[in-house]
């Protein structure tokens, strides 16, 4: 059995999954202030009259570190940056801490400056006095020579609780990021630590010995006790769990766009193939934009909650909420509301929810019925003008070889899934506005979870290969290593596989959800002088994909009551 | 540096499958440490820099600007329809008012091809810019535009296109001609009748370092340009200038490139030649991009860039500086320089020509005759013979060609028999209209 765990904003949901079968599940209020309890009363709840050997994986979905940065209450980090040339370094800056070091590397990964050993020990030494314990160390293109930050932390010694390292969050180029996502990393370091380290505790007590997951927001899992030193790969996982849950509801196959209508917000996700898109850096998060591996995710302010505006004669959908639907007692008319009037549900209480489209009515100077389709109409009408920018965006994407402008490879969903609340009435209505065919998936309340307890290991590498330099990087592995000069593409695809498969061995992948592939292949011949060529460079990302674990991907092995 | 912020539209096409030959300097690599020194330094995430997929430019765009023989199709790949298009997309978005300016980094480049095209000359196939121009005045109406070639070496190829257009300012500053392909760009070449004055030619010598290049900027080419009063300004982006440059002899550093984008605020940029492709390519660029946008650019150099090892002799500072008063009193006298020329009282002005096609390997033959003409650029003829044994003649009538000009042009094309000729074209760039028989 397999229990999943979304600890959401305002509900934590589990279930508990027999082979292909929801056994049970619960729903508990989250306690933003106790995570940790809103999690052994949920895991209780669907744990009574289980026995704990039973019991073949946990996978949870939490927003601890999430919350962390948008409420601001992480750590204090010294960052040490080693910039080089390139954009001003007030421009760099994340926090006071933050201090410029002179050693850099080039693009090519060779060390231009090397590190000042006096100059780090005096950050030390201010980092010590002023009491930071956790630390953020990063260079420009350290990707492409870890050397010199691992030096830098060298220097440093133990003496700080934690060291992130900036080559270690991704192999993807973009210093700002790097920096931003490194500083992020120290500063969820000691919350998260501790949280894992209770959550294991509770795995003790209730003397479950399966091994424990997390949830990340590129939809796949990690190890919860690997996953200790890369906290930030799981801020955002909530919109993770939702698309992997519409994906084990559905088994998508298609180019597909997903929709999780909520009170306040819609998220947008988009499916090539059946496989939900990346985004193509990284996450953004309280104004921070990452390395973050995640789901490409896009949310409006439109929900069922959304507060109806006047503004010129017209009205307006959200972004805000001023509380629940006016039907449940909330102060402004909203598209529940309008829905109810329309016949579309049978929520709430009718008369209530009259007077507030009456409002809208009277402003409108229209019949009550109009009025409500009008709600209605733009409610499904911004969400529709969201997906189709969404879709432009991924679709004028620039790419940079002839082969892919000329081939030019469009998503064009051929199916609409939508879950939440709203879900059921809008569903015919996008369906017919889109012109696309829409699919309400069942047990679409727990998607979430669902999503979390069934969502394999996910992890990519990437690596470089320099034959003229004679050494070979993959960064998130911190791997650098000298490589002969015959070595070539084949060579390199190997070095790359054999990498990816370990560390998602090591981070808790079951050999049957190895599911690898290339997701970059670049050669270029390095050629100095007048033609003289002088080595490869070699340039190979590859990934295991967002996806379901063995048994779930397959038509057929449907989720049931 | 001015420190108000700008839109920048960058299009970025590095064309990683396409060579002229694997170990050519126009190679998949060109592009590469550019690219990385680009993404590392997170440029497209700030918010004032917005990036756009190019378009792919048409047979029509080229054919408004370009005689190819025997037509686009066989003298082009698709390659260059993306970097010409590219070119196109940075000029929409402009002139769309999506952005405040626009670098198109794009590849192959453009610079050295002419009017008439029988193959590739200088790595350049079409002229990207020249493309450009026209599809701008094609599209939102006639403007006056000053083109700033600051590619190392002469820009031959804009030049002929543009060298009897007095609504098209040519200023291409290069290293002297003497010392470097194409061996032109003298500054006695200075335009035809109709638009003397319009072409400017700054050789610059050997050596010439950050100084050279910002005098002249700062003495001739801004003057001008304050002088002409262009709608569009248009920056011929060529990076070969720089002292690690393999295949030429300057001493220009990041610092210059990006400060001369600063001074001279072109609308649009294009790339044309830089062969450093790992010393200075992913500097100059990333200075370029940060000038253009209104972001301090001042921390952007080479990790080996030595003012003092660069610095240009007394000499040459002494050289250029007569250079620049010369060309400079040549702009001013352009007008009773025309009149001189006029007074001979001919209607037509003929000159023969032998271009060579280093890239090709093709030698060919030029006779053109111009219209002398006061209300536009003139009637163009030009009959061209190439070694790869086509014989064309071509009528061209120009960017607001006056009604004599046309007549006379459309006269021509009625009555000339293909005779000797392989093929005979007729372009009215006005009416949009090309004529093959
Ligand atoms: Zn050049
Ligand atoms: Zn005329």
């Amino acid at each position: 059995m397999i229990i999943g765990i979304d600890v959401g904003g305002t509900h934590t949901d589990a279930v508990l999954l027999d082979t292909l079968r929801i056994k049970k599940r619960a729903k508990v209020l989250t306690d933003q202030k106790n995570l940790i309890e809103s999690l052994t009363a949920v895991t209780e709840k669907i744990f009574i009259g289980e026995d704990p050997g039973d019991i073949e994986r946990v996978v949870l979905s939490t927003t601890i570190s999430t919350n962390a940065i948008v409420q601001g209450k992480t750590d204090r980090v010294g960052m040490i940056l080693a910039g080089g040339p390139g954009l001003p370094p007030e421009m760099l800056r994340i926090g006071k801490d933050t201090h410029f070091i002179s050693g850099y590397v080039n693009h090519r990964g060779i060390r231009v400056a090397g590190t000042d050993s006096g100059e780090v020990a005096d950050i030390a030494g201010i980092f010590e006095r002023e009491n930071i314990g956790h630390v953020g160390i990063v260079g420009k293109f350290s990707t492409r020579n870890p050397g010199l930050e691992t030096e830098i932390g060298d220097i440093m010694g133990g003496r700080f609780r934690h060291v992130s390292f900036g080559h270690l969050m991704s192999g993807n180029l973009n210093f700002p990021r790097r920096i931003a996502t490194t500083y992020l990393n120290a500063a969820t370091w000691e919350t998260y630590s501790t949280f894992v380290k209770n959550v294991m505790d509770y795995v003790g007590r209730m003397r479950i010995t399966a091994p424990v997951y997390i949830l990340k927001a590129d939809g796949g899992t990690s190890g919860i006790n690997q996953s200790v030193g890369y906290p930030v790969g799981s801020i955002l996982s909530g919109p993770a769990a939702s698309i992997m849950g519409i994906l084990s509801l559905t088994h998508s196959r298609e180019d597909a766009i997903a929709l999780d209508i909520g009170g306040t917000t819609t998220d947008i996700a988009i499916f090539a193939d059946g496989v939900p898109l990346l985004e193509p850096l990284g996450m953004t998060i309280g104004g921070h934009k990452t390395l973050i591996r995640g789901l490409l995710t896009r949310s409006i302010g439109v929900g069922g909650d959304s507060r109806v505006g006047y503004e010129d004669g017209r009205i307006t959908i959200g972004p805000e909420r001023d509380g629940p639907a006016a039907a449940f007692g909330g102060p402004s008319p909203t598209p529940t509301d309008a829905m109810i009037l329309l016949g579309l549900t049978d929520i709430g209480d009718r008369e209530k929810a009259l007077k507030a489209i009456q409002e809208v009515a009277g402003y409108l100077n229209r019949s009550l019925d109009e009025a409500a389709q009008e709600v209605f109409g733009l409610t499904c009408r911004k969400i529709i003008s969201a997906v189709r920018e969404m879709l432009g965006e991924v679709n004028d994407k620039p790419v940079y070889t002839v082969h892919e402008i000329l081939k030019g490879k469009k998503i064009t969903p051929t199916i609409v899934y939508i879950v939440g609340g709203p879900a059921g009435p809008m569903a015919p209505y996008i369906e017919k506005m889109m012109d696309v065919p829409s699919c309400v998936p069942e047990h679409s309340e727990v998607a979430n979870a669902i999503g979390a307890a069934l969502a394999r290991t996910t992890t990519e590498v990437t690596l470089l290969a320099d034959t003229e330099k004679g050494e070979a990087t993959i960064a998130e592995e911190g791997i650098q290593t000298a490589i002969p000069r015959g070595f070539g593409h084949q060579d390199a695809m190997e070095m790359c596989m054999k990498t990816l498969r370990n560390r998602a061995l090591k981070m808790g992948a079951s050999e049957d959800d190895l599911d690898m592939e290339i997701i970059e292949d670049q050669v270029f011949n390095m050629v100095r002088g007048m033609g003289y060529a002088t080595g490869k460079n070699i340039r190979i990302k590859a990934q295991v994909k967002p996806g379901l674990i063995a048994g779930f991907g397959q038509e057929g092995s449907d989720v049931r009551q | 540096m001015s420190d108000s912020k700008k839109r920048t539209g960058l299009i970025f096409f590095p064309a990683f499958d396409w060579a002229i030959s694997p170990t050519h300097p126009e190679r998949e690599e060109r592009l590469l440490y550019t690219q990385d020194q680009v993404f590392e330094e997170g440029l497209l995430d700030l918010d004032n820099i917005i990036e756009f997929k190019p378009g792919l430019a048409t047979t029509e765009d080229i054919n408004r600007i370009h005689i190819c023989v025997p037509d686009a199709h066989s003298v082009i790949t698709q390659s260059h329809l993306i970097s010409a298009g590219g070119a196109i997309t940075a000029a929409e978005k402009v002139m769309q008012k999506e952005v405040d300016n626009a670098f198109a980094l794009v590849r192959p480049p453009g610079h050295h091809a002419m009017r008439i095209v029988h193959g590739a000359r200088g790595f350049c196939n079409i002229n990207i810019e020249a493309i450009m121009v026209e599809y701008i005045r094609h599209k939102y109406g006639h403007k006056r535009i000053a083109i700033v070639d600051t590619d190392c070496h002469h820009g031959d190829g804009s030049q002929d296109i543009f060298w009897h257009d007095p609504d098209t300012l040519f200023i291409s500053i290069h290293q002297d001609g003497r010392t470097l392909y194409p061996g032109s760009g003298f500054s006695d070449e200075f335009g035809g009748p109709n638009a003397l004055g319009y072409t400017i030619n700054v050789p610059l010598p050997p050596n010439t370092s950050d100084e050279g290049f910002l005098f002249t900027l700062d003495n001739l080419i801004l003057p001008i340009l304050d002088e002409f009063k262009p709608d569009l300004i248009i920056n011929s982006a060529g990076q070969d200038n720089h002292y690690s440059d393999p295949i030429t002899n300057m001493s220009f550093s990041a610092q210059g490139y990006a400060l001369l984008n600063d001074r001279l605020s072109p609308d649009i940029a294009v790339l044309e030649g830089g062969y450093s492709i790992e010393s200075a390519l992913p500097y100059v660029n990333v200075g370029i991009i940060l000038a253009m946008a209104g972001i301090d650019y001042s921390h952007v150099t080479e990790p080996d860039y030595d003012p003092e090892a660069t610095k240009q002799t007394p000499q040459t500072s002494r050289y250029i500086e007569q250079q620049v008063a010369a060309i400079y009193d040549l702009w001013k006298g352009r007008t009773s320089r025309r009149a001189d020329l006029l007074l001979k009282g001919k209607e037509y002005l003929h000159r023969d020509r032998s271009i060579f096609y280093d890239t090709d390997m093709i030698s060919e033959h030029q006779a053109e005759t111009v219209r002398i003409c006061d209300e536009c650029g003139g009637l163009i003829t030009i009959a061209s013979e190439a070694s790869t044994g086509n014989r064309i003649f071509a009528i061209i009538v120009p960017g607001r060609g006056c009604p004599a000009c046309r007549k006379r042009g459309e006269d021509i094309f009625g009555s000339t028999g293909k005779g000797l000729y392989d093929y005979i074209y007729f372009q009215d760039r006005d009416r949009d209209i090309f004529l093959v028989k």
